[in-house]
């Protein structure tokens, strides 16, 4: 449970305590910690799960017993068994290897368009929230606009488009996960904005760029935080699907969607195994990652359990 | 009807952005649109023709316009595949995603209503945590996967399902179409094992896609509950000696459904993408799996059609939310 507070000081620590939000101080949300992870060792759990998949996309390459992408026909559509714990595929390759190789695809993919849209979503909502005006209602439109699209659908349009590839992938998912991030950022630094530790960096002369920079926003980063690693699982779950109807990662690159995908057609006939480990792992994933996310919510904002 | 048409204007911003961002997406293809329609055997000279041709030498407000003459005259391109102008496909197609959703949006407020009520009126109890348990699930769950473990279980092991091929047995005749809703054509039509046939085709897709749609409406019925439960007119309600069930189902569970409804905006945005996942899975013959079958194939005039055809029906579906808002809550009305 020692990650809890590894996570929080870099956070909270250079930013003056909000009044709004005493919660947020470190001191208190060390507190809040221990008696979250106490009561709830679903949390616990999540955590030792994200370490494995971390761990697993660290080394995945190295400690598979097989070649991902050795064919090997004699062996193909093996059942589990002592050699191939997961079972072997239409070509012979070991499924546990793939599974475990895919991780890091995967875990880049989420991470990545997370990231990307954290930066860019969070700073646009800052921004609307801080000046108001014009730049609030010119980045809050992008946000209707993109709202006024089903977002998987959304997702598929960019990719199609952008053309096939695994960056498009992660700029399609950051995209429709942008509104998400951009009214969050919006809302908590638009309660700021005249909060008395923003006035007093104004007397003191500091221009306001440097104020969003260096008061807003690491005043809302814990929030934002919470939203990243709520979105973790969708924007797996959004990857996988692009990949399971064909866009993105090609064949024969293992990835959980496409593994998904080719093991569909032996489904009917009975071959369970071939799909089914790529997508309890995807499963796996996309649930400690919702439960993190939670977990995490309860130690940084306990107001929002819902 | 004056907030109708309130409400109708306010839409015309959205649309428009709608209309903008499909036009980008139809400009941004990979590479030159002209070489890609020329064919990669094409010389200098007719690829300038055919960019001539499409009005791609024109500058870009000039093409927007165009685009949107284009969209009022239903004008949305041929699909390569096929021959056929895409509006007509999809038209062709669309009965058959819409049955679908509707039958899994049916069916998981059936689930999730009862299931939120249940474990908000008996907070803490198993079936409260029941309700956590299938919620926290619902989401995690690819909807293409826990289709295919359906399949697996219901289809192959089992032995009570159809095959998992489009929305009919290939030996029973298809209703006349006057819907358009192969359930509802055959029961007009009185043939009932046609109507079974269908029912039992559409049961393990709209049971994948109501699965995965679960869990945002339990959650807020449950939410809403909550807070409504312990407020004071269902304190008072339950002072003035009204039986526990009247005062559940009467006074608090009216006021709860408000904030399920505008919930429903999500829930359609989560249906209609995962409905494509879907569609492909149980080879369903609707709007999604044609757009996935003409991705394959790079073929993009359909897809642009499908992503406009798909956020103009939500733009609808969030629009009728809205009305219906406006009828079971009086105070919407009066505000507006």
């Amino acid at each position: 449970m020692s990650e809890i507070p590894t996570a929080l000081p870099s956070l909270a620590e250079p930013a003056p305590p909000a009044p709004a939000r005493p919660a947020t101080g470190f001191a208190a949300g060390l507190g809040h910690a221990r008696h979250v992870a106490a009561s709830n060792p679903i949390t616990g759990l999540a955590f030792a799960m994200f370490a494995a998949i971390v761990l697993a996309a660290l080394l995945g390459p190295v400690i598979t017993p097989y070649d991902p992408l050795a064919s090997d026909t004699a062996a193909a559509l093996q059942a589990p068994s002592r050699a191939h714990w997961f079972g072997t595929d239409q070509v012979g390759r070991d499924i546990f290897s793939r599974v475990l190789v895919a991780t890091r695809l995967d875990f880049i993919i989420a991470v990545s368009s997370v990231a990307l849209v954290f930066v860019l979503g969070g700073f646009a909502g800052i921004c609307a929230g801080f000046y108001g005006g014009w730049t609030d209602r010119i980045v809050s439109r992008i946000s209707d606009t993109i709202m006024a699209f089903p977002l998987f659908v959304l997702a598929m349009g960019i990719v199609a488009a952008l053309g096939n590839t695994v960056t498009n992938i992660v700029l399609a998912t950051a995209i429709v996960n942008f509104p998400l991030y951009q009214r969050i950022a919006r809302a908590e630094a638009n309660v700021r904005r005249e909060a008395g530790f923003v006035q007093a960096a104004r007397l003191t002369g500091n221009s306001e760029m440097r104020i969003l920079l260096a008061q807003i926003l690491p005043n809302i980063m814990p929030i934002m935080m919470v939203q990243m690693s709520l979105t973790m699982g969708y924007a797996i779950l959004n990857a996988a699907g692009l990949s399971f109807i064909g866009l993105g990662v090609k064949p024969p690159t293992p990835e959980w969607g496409i593994m998904v995908a080719e093991g569909a057609g032996f489904i009917i006939s009975g071959e369970w195994w071939i799909a089914l480990f790529p997508g309890l792992a995807l499963m796996l994933a996309v649930f400690c990652f919702n439960l993190l996310g939670d977990g995490l919510r309860d130690v940084i904002d306990p107001q929002r359990r819902t | 009807m004056r907030t109708l048409a309130r409400r109708l204007v306010t839409i015309v911003p959205t649309l428009f952005g709608v209309v903008i961002v499909t036009f980008l997406l139809t400009r941004v293809l990979p590479g030159d649109p002209a070489a890609y329609f020329a064919g990669p055997t094409a010389d200098q000279a007719s690829i300038e023709q055919i960019r001539t041709a499409l009005g791609l030498d024109r500058p870009l407000p000039v093409q927007f316009a165009a685009y949107v003459r284009d969209l009022a005259t239903g004008n949305l391109g041929n699909a390569l595949s096929t021959g056929q102008p895409v509006l007509s496909e999809l038209a062709t197609r669309l009965p058959a995603s819409a049955e679908l959703t509707l039958g899994a949006l049916i069916l998981s407020m059936a689930v999730a209503i009862p299931l939120g009520i249940l474990a908000a009126v008996r907070e803490g109890s198993l079936i409260d945590h029941a309700c956590r348990v299938v919620t926290t699930a619902g989401v995690s769950l690819p909807v293409f996967f826990t289709g295919l473990l359906f399949v697996y279980l219901f289809y192959y092991l089992l032995g009570w399902a159809p095959a998992p091929v489009g929305r009919l047995d290939v030996y029973l005749s298809e209703p006349p179409r006057i819907t358009g809703f192969l359930t509802l054509d055959s029961l007009l039509a009185g043939d009932l094992e046609v109507v079974r046939a269908a029912l039992a085709q559409l049961a393990l897709p709209a049971a994948t896609l109501a699965l995965f749609s679960l869990a945002p409406i339990a959650r807020m019925t449950r939410a809403s509950m909550l807070s409504v439960l312990s407020s004071e007119f269902v304190r008072t309600a339950r002072a003035a000696g009204l039986k526990p069930r009247t005062v559940v189902l009467t006074y608090a569970f009216r006021n709860a459904m408000l904030p399920v409804v505008t919930t429903l905006g999500m829930v359609f945005s989560f249906l209609l993408g995962a409905n494509v996942l879907v569609e492909k899975v149980f080879a369903w013959p609707g709007i999604g799996s044609f757009a996935v079958e003409a991705l394959i194939q790079s073929d993009y005039a359909p897809v642009q059609g499908f992503v406009l055809a798909m956020a103009l029906l939500y733009v609808a579906l969030n629009l009728a939310i809205d009305l219906i808002y406006g009828l079971i809550d009086p105070r919407v009305r009066l505000d507006a």
